[in-house]
């Protein structure tokens, strides 16, 4: 907690000394790049945020209420969503949907429902709030984002939450003082490693009055690093290792618990 | 103790995976299954992505049928010449399948296809092992003498000619049944994802008359064979091995399988074929009931691209 209080003062310093004009956002996490070795099964990560102070002709002037909706994504993948249906006594895929990009990971944290911040045209326009993320559909031979209502949508949502690669807090940021927040970003254990984006926008009377962006990088260390690495670039020795491992843990096995 | 498999790109309990290992290990062991049948689907429950569960698995597969393999060849129970002729009927069959795969992935119901094969294949030879052993066990309660092999009594298909002696199975047959038996195997198991033990082992004993622990014995043989040649595939076409994953289902598998070659050594041929023939009868319900229950959650979501 030490350093994320360090972490926090040093941020609140940075916004003191900003020339005062437009409202800005400045954003921190308590790391920027988690690592996954052999004892990795999921950690927090902290965001921090100041907003700053506001115009300098109305230094005074009352702050308005922030609301606050965090976003982060991690690398797009290509799914599909296949729709099950009882033909003849059996239930079976009869329809599918194509994904094409969807983000692998999404995390949305507000301060309050993305609904009673602003107005849907707004959100949507923003990306802001769990059901308004861009989630681009092949259809026929088009490329487009289907309504929030669609059922294929609803039940990739559904599925992804389930599988815990998808979350929506909706009281997931909180503020410490009237221009600073701060949220905490579950990763999962079975986050998929890349480049995340964690994407904040301060909305205020129903308006986006700023945002910022910060990377976040997750990535296979040591052990798991190096397995990684030489199944994808020394494929062929990489399977005859695991082969031969295998027989020798089998004939290992058969000496060792030999009886006759 | 949670561990970070890195393929596949998760955490898990490794004392569950263990115990996963040594459970299927015994039944491995003591049917001389691969037991791929069984650890894919429980793999893929705890949240590994189907393509590395299937991969690792087979390397925990090679790592049992070996000792397994060694095991029974100790006791001379091992069939080297009729598991190199099944092989060569095995491995044509495996690429027969692989083909008729891709045809019917492109006609988009290979699920379908699969499940059905499953319900088909297992309530098939399930319900012959289990009526059969049952019929056996009934006879040796009466008191009634057991039927003995009767070398004159062959079937037409064993007539045909090519015949070949296959000493340690102590049968004379003609090599076209256990060439075809090993294409069907073959085909099956590229279709199907499975070793093809729990269809080979009762194929042996039912058509081909060879006794049943030398059956065992000699589809451990085969299924070394095809996993180590499966290992080496997933590993250079997919990358989809875990070898973390490999490792502790190896090393849970080993020690199972140990306890399941003398569990079944133990047990009367009647008892252990009517044991295998619940277990194959139990999965292909449980497929069947899979597919007509209306599922909790009517969509799935799959991942594209290099099928992790």
């Amino acid at each position: 907690m030490t350093s994320r209080a360090v972490l926090l003062a040093a941020l609140l310093l940075a916004v003191a000394v900003l020339p005062a004009r437009a409202k800005e956002v400045v954003l921190s996490l308590s790391k920027d790049r988690v690592t996954i070795s052999s004892s990795f099964s999921g950690e927090d990560v902290a965001l921090f945020g100041v907003i700053g102070r506001g115009d300098a002709a109305t230094p005074d002037a009352a702050e308005p209420a922030y609301d606050v909706i965090v976003t982060v994504r991690g690398p797009n993948q290509s799914f599909t969503t296949w729709r099950k249906e009882r033909r003849l006594g059996l239930w079976m895929n009869v329809d599918s949907r194509a994904f094409v990009a969807a983000p692998s990971y999404l995390a949305v944290l507000s301060n309050r429902p993305p609904e009673a911040i602003a107005a849907p045209d707004i959100l949507r326009q923003e990306q802001a709030g769990f059901a308004h993320n861009h989630l681009l559909q092949r259809v026929g031979t088009d490329y487009a984002d289907v309504i929030a209502s669609d059922p294929f949508r609803q039940a990739f949502l559904r599925v992804k939450k389930a599988e815990g690669l998808y979350f929506e807090r909706t009281a997931g940021v909180e503020f410490i003082a009237p221009y600073v927040f701060r949220a905490s970003i579950p990763i999962p254990g079975r986050a998929p490693v890349g480049d995340y984006q964690v994407v904040a926008k301060v909305f205020a009377d129903g308006q986006l009055i700023s945002q910022q962006s910060v990377p976040l990088h997750i990535a296979k260390v040591d052990f798991e690093q190096a397995v990684a690495t030489a199944a994808r670039e020394h494929a062929v020795l990489y399977g005859f290792v695991a082969a031969l491992g295998a027989l020798a843990v089998g004939w290992l096995a058969s000496v060792v618990f030999r009886r006759d | 103790m949670t561990i970070y498999l890195p393929i596949a790109e998760l955490p898990v309990d490794i004392f569950t995976v263990l115990a996963l290992g040594i459970a299927v290990g015994f039944i491995s062991g003591m049917f001389g299954v691969g037991g791929g049948f069984l650890m894919t689907p429980l793999l893929i429950f705890l949240g590994v992505a189907p393509a590395v569960a299937v991969a690792s698995v087979s390397t925990h597969m090679a790592a049992s049928s070996l000792s397994g393999t060694l095991s029974y060849s100790r006791k001379g129970q091992v069939d080297y010449q009729l598991g190199g002729m099944l092989l060569t009927g095995g491995l044509t069959g495996t690429l027969a399948g692989v083909l008729t795969f891709r045809l019917l992935r492109a006609y988009g119901q290979l699920d379908l296809f699969i499940a059905i094969s499953y319900i088909a294949l297992l309530g098939t030879i399930g319900t012959l092992m289990v009526s059969e052993s049952l019929r056996a066990l009934l006879r040796r309660w009466r008191g009634q003498p057991l039927v003995v092999r009767r070398p004159g009594a062959h079937p037409w298909f064993l007539r045909l000619p090519f015949k070949m002696r296959f000493r340690r199975s102590r049968i004379y047959v003609s090599a076209i049944p256990v060439v075809g038996i090993g294409f069907a195997i073959g085909f099956l198991g590229a279709l199907m994802g499975i070793g093809g033990g729990f269809i080979l082992v009762p194929a042996l004993i039912y058509l081909l008359r060879v006794p049943t622990i030398t059956s065992v014995g000699t589809s451990l043989l085969l299924t070394l064979c095809t996993m180590v040649a499966a290992i080496l595939m997933h590993a250079v076409l997919n990358q989809t091995v875990d070898a973390v994953l490999g490792l502790i289902l190896m090393v849970g598998g080993t020690i199972g399988a140990q306890f399941g070659v003398r569990a079944g050594q133990s047990m009367k041929a009647e008892n252990l074929r009517l044991l295998l023939g619940l277990l194959v009868l139990s999965v292909g319900i449980r497929v069947a009931v899979d597919q007509v229950v209306r599922p909790t959650e009517l969509y799935a979501v799959t991942i594209d691209g290099s099928g992790r």
